[in-house]
């Protein structure tokens, strides 16, 4: 487009176990990066300030809210959203799996975050309690399960039932 | 397997595998090629006239295409509002909204002007340097001050405001409180509060430029209304129109009605022969989608000297807030539900719809049922304080015996129906949940915990709730070529699991597995009529429609096969997607044959009676509601410093008649607990008193977390309804209803010390504090 003035930078970074470039435009939070740039739409952005967790992705194993970092702040960076959880053959990893068992979802929207928010969490704190749990899941907002159901799944695939 | 039944199993749900692997398709995930997205201009301002719009450097921001406003909408828009969902005799002032306001906005948020760009950055950069002349006017910022004398106008041309007038009742309520032993007087007011589904709204449009029609996606839990809106506002045909629901990622209400951008985004869409998306934040939601709760009870009963209950008469206030999209119902509701379980021989209510200026109210998850149960619940509590009586004991005197069903009530419903209990056991229902929660042992508990500084009180909320309302939500089921099935249904879904529940009924019909059945929701383009998802009423009315069509296809399947091997249809069973002589090896042929004999192949010659394709539809059409009810007991912990509540313990009888997917009802109670938690002590939406929304962000208005909801033990008892031919009832706002009631009863109960009485909801950790405080002050 001709007299586009919006700033743009060049990150090269991981997703999903594949090498990324793109031109972004700066203002781009992660999440808008990854839906509008690179059409992972599974990353869901429900407030964008912040509180609700449903854009929560890893960056470098860690999780992080998809709406407070900036596209350009992940250059270099490993990211890993929803559509990396399960294998390559497509097989759900066991907390997935685990949310399926326990109907641990309902609308679905906010899944992904929480499954990113487990997924990290449980890979941290295998030996987690269920109030720990409990709080580790406190800055994700799911207003269809009432909680206990993905608190199940996630107990369900703690020690010593094996990993994540 | 002989004699596999779906109905009744926890079976997965279809719907998970995309979900969980990121996969869903949501309003914001569709890319169409060449589409170009949307931001609105909305008032600052509660209430003001609109002046001059100057739209000139907001088109001058890179990315920006155009701007429209108001006056710059095609002719046929000029002077039209959205159609009214519900209308009514009791309505003084049928106002909806204008798709974009002219002259004068009414609330904080309402929009005026949208940019168009080709990203949503660059249409907000825009939206931000369009420069209005605002004018602001006197504005209503509190339900309380609608009625009083010299109060401003919500709407300038307007008398007063005045939206609607209700009265409601039966017996002789005069009578009661001559000879009544005791009147209890109370007054109570619940707080506004809104669904948050974690999806917010949004709309895409597509103009087909060629065909002449319209493709609309749009975030709903109605499609078909969305369509008779647009159908009515671009005066086009219903083949013109195609609405479609994609995934929506929760309801719980305000995505029940049709809102201004529904009918903006398609009119640009049409303007510039290009797809338009517009995706609601959160900002957004908290301004413009609608919202529910803020009402005010007076409620007086006349009680004889046993404690029965001769009479009540109330009075309402309700805050309909700037538009009437719903019309009035909501009050209506409260006003017929207050009598709820209770045996109340005469009854007067006088409910005043009144307008403000805030966003509208419309059914919320519960839809006017919470405030009237919390009315009700809070009037039994303060009855049985006032005689000395057990919360429990003065319930149990007045509960509709289990052998009076069904109950007419004396009412008539919604519906125009008369509110008539159709099944249910109310005292067993409170005994099981007293029972569970070990109601006898409270007060040594209570004592043995206050011996240790804690404050820890229970608290009871019963509920009657009118569920399955009608007229109808047809399905019409296929079977394809493939040998698979489809159903199609015009109920569109949001986490309910309708595709798993409808494949379950389908499945039992024709004898193969849900996995084997795709289910479309919520698409006017496959299913031409339809009213929507909400009123608990899917499971009752499409799934009785799915088991009417289904049987309809099997009889086709059936006559079809025993033409084929000359023998009697009745010696036939479906079994695995074939059609077999029973309990034989022998004869037998597929449903994928059948269906592509029957799709018009040359040569093949249908068999007498029976109609080409492999399909039928049913339409159940409900003689009145059905209704469903429930006890919950909730126990809390207050901390007297603090105010904070713990929930310690949550106990659910929950009877929603025959259970299709346990599992899946079971999803529903707890989700709506939780709903019900945020509206007992976090959910406040709070506006000053000039209508400025105060609560805009989820660091000001609390939803509920998982550290705060507890796992509710639910029991279900099931009274299989004579209604439709499942035995279902409804089951997706049970748990909200009586959630309020039953928590603030707790907290007001393990405050006891303190002699603090509760009369409103939320009630949130400051406001306790202060209670106690008031409370030491006085002694």
């Amino acid at each position: 487009m001709t007299g586009d003035t919006r700033p743009r930078t060049r990150v090269s970074l991981t997703v999903n176990g594949r090498a990324v470039e793109a031109m972004v435009e700066d203002r781009f939070s992660l999440g808008d990066f990854l839906r509008r740039d690179l059409a992972l739409t599974g990353t869901h952005l429900g407030c964008e300030h912040g509180v609700c967790g449903a854009c929560t992705v890893l960056v470098d194993g860690e999780a992080v809210r998809g709406c407070l970092m900036l596209a350009v702040q992940a250059d270099g960076r490993h990211v890993t959203t929803i559509e990396g959880l399960a294998d390559a053959d497509g097989n759900l990893s066991p907390l997935q799996q685990a949310f399926m068992d326990h109907h641990g979802l309902q609308c679905g929207f906010c899944t992904p975050g929480i499954l990113m928010t487990l997924t990290a969490y449980i890979n941290e704190s295998p030996d987690a309690d269920e109030e720990a749990l409990r709080d580790a899941l406190s800055g994700n907002i799911c207003r269809c399960t009432g909680y206990d159901t993905i608190v199940q799944a996630a107990l369900s695939v703690l020690k010593p039932k094996g990993g994540v | 397997m002989v004699g596999r039944v779906f109905f009744g199993q926890s079976v997965k749900r279809l719907e998970d595998p995309d979900l969980l692997r990121g996969r869903g398709q949501f309003l914001d995930d569709i890319q169409l090629p060449g589409m170009v997205e949307c931001a609105f201009v909305r008032s600052p301002f509660p209430h003001a006239r609109v002046g001059a719009i100057d739209t000139s450097d907001a088109r001058a921001v890179p990315g920006v295409i155009g701007v429209c406003t108001a006056r710059a909408l095609p002719d046929h828009m000029h002077g039209k509002r959205i159609l009214l969902q519900v209308p009514s005799p009791a309505i003084t002032n049928p106002l909806t909204q204008e798709p974009l306001a002219t002259d004068e906005v009414c609330f904080a948020g309402e929009a005026v002007a949208v940019v168009i760009a080709d990203n949503r950055h660059a249409a907000e950069d825009g939206a931000e340097r369009v420069i209005v002349e605002w004018e602001p006017l006197p504005a209503v910022g509190n339900v309380a001050d609608a009625l009083k004398p010299g109060a401003a106008k919500t709407h300038a041309a307007m008398a007063d405001n005045v939206a609607a007038r209700q009265a409601l009742g039966y017996g002789d309520v005069d009578a009661a409180f001559k000879n009544a032993a005791h009147v209890v007087r109370e007054s109570y007011h619940t707080h506004r509060g809104t669904g948050h589904p974690m999806e917010c709204r949004g709309v895409v449009a597509d103009w087909d430029a060629v065909d002449q029609r319209f493709r609309i996606w749009t975030s709903t839990q109605t499609p078909h209304n969305t369509q008779r809106a647009v159908v009515d506002m671009f005066n086009l045909s219903e083949d013109a129109v195609r609405v479609i629901t994609p995934d929506v990622g929760g309801g719980f209400g305000p995505k029940n009605q049709v809102y201004p951008e529904e009918l903006v985004i398609p009119v640009l869409a049409r303007m510039l022969e290009r797809p338009v998306k517009w995706a609601e934040d959160r900002r957004e939601h908290f301004l413009t989608t609608t919202q529910e709760r803020d009402q005010l009870w007076d409620v007086a009963a006349a009680v004889d000297a046993d404690g029965k209950i001769l009479g009540i008469k109330a009075a309402l206030i309700h805050d309909a807030g700037a538009y009437l999209p719903w019309g009035a119902i909501m009050p209506y509701i409260s006003a017929s539900t207050l009598p709820g379980p209770y045996v109340i021989p005469s009854y007067k209510i006088d409910a005043t719809t009144v307008f403000t200026n805030m966003i509208s109210t419309t059914p919320l998850r519960g839809a006017g049922r919470p405030q009237a149960v919390f009315a009700m619940e809070r009037m039994m509590d303060a009855i049985a304080r006032s005689l000395g009586l057990d919360p429990a004991d003065i319930r149990a005197r007045n509960l509709i015996p289990a052998d009076a069903m069904p109950y007419d009530m004396g009412l008539t419903y919604r519906d125009g129906a008369p509110v008539k209990y159709d099944s249910g056991d109310y005292p067993e229902a409170q005994a099981k949940a007293l029972h569970r929660a070990g109601y006898a042992d409270f007060p040594a508990r209570q004592a043995a915990a206050l011996a240790e500084g804690r404050h820890i009180g229970i608290g009871i909320g019963n509920y009657v709730e009118g569920t399955g309302l009608g007229p109808f939500e047809g399905a019409t089921v296929r079977v394809l070529t493939n040998g698979r099935v489809a159903i199609y249904t015009g109920a569109a879904a949001a986490g309910q699991a309708h595709k798993t529940t409808l494949a379950q009924i389908c499945a039992d019909e024709l004898g193969i597995t849900p996995d084997m059945i795709d289910v479309t929701v919520g698409d006017t383009g496959k299913m031409a009529r339809g009213a929507g998802t909400y009123a608990s009423r899917i499971t009752v009315n499409a799934g009785s429609s799915v088991r009417i069509a289904a049987g309809g296809v099997a009889g086709k399947l059936k006559a079809l096969a025993a033409a084929k091997f000359q023998v009697d249809p009745e010696s036939l069973e479906l079994l695995d997607g074939l059609v077999r002589i029973t309990g034989t090896q022998g004869d037998q042929v597929s449903f994928a044959d059948l269906a592509k004999m029957t799709s018009g192949m040359p040569g093949f010659v249908l068999p007498d009676g029976v109609a080409p394709d492999l399909e039928a539809s049913g339409y159940f059409t409900p003689a009145q509601a059905t209704y469903s009810n429930g006890c919950h007991v909730a126990e809390v912990e207050v901390d007297a410093e603090t105010g904070r509540v713990k929930i310690l313990n949550y106990v659910v009888v929950h009877d929603c008649g025959n259970l299709v997917n346990p599992k899946l009802v079971d999803g529903q109670v707890q989700g709506g607990v939780a709903h019900g938690i945020g509206n007992a002590i976090l959910e406040n939406m709070v506006y000053d008193a000039d209508g400025n929304p105060l609560t805009t962000t989820f660091g000001d208005y609390l939803m509920p977390t998982a550290e705060i909801v507890p796992d509710c033990d639910i029991i279900h008892m099931q009274s299989p309804t004579p209604l439709n031919p499942l035995g279902v009832k409804g089951a997706g706002e049970g748990g909200t209803i009586p959630a309020p009631a039953a928590i603030v009863a707790a907290v007001e109960n393990a405050l006891k010390p303190f002699n603090i009485r509760i009369t409103e909801c939320p009630i949130r950790p400051q406001r306790i504090v202060q209670l106690i405080n008031a409370a030491q002050q006085n002694t």
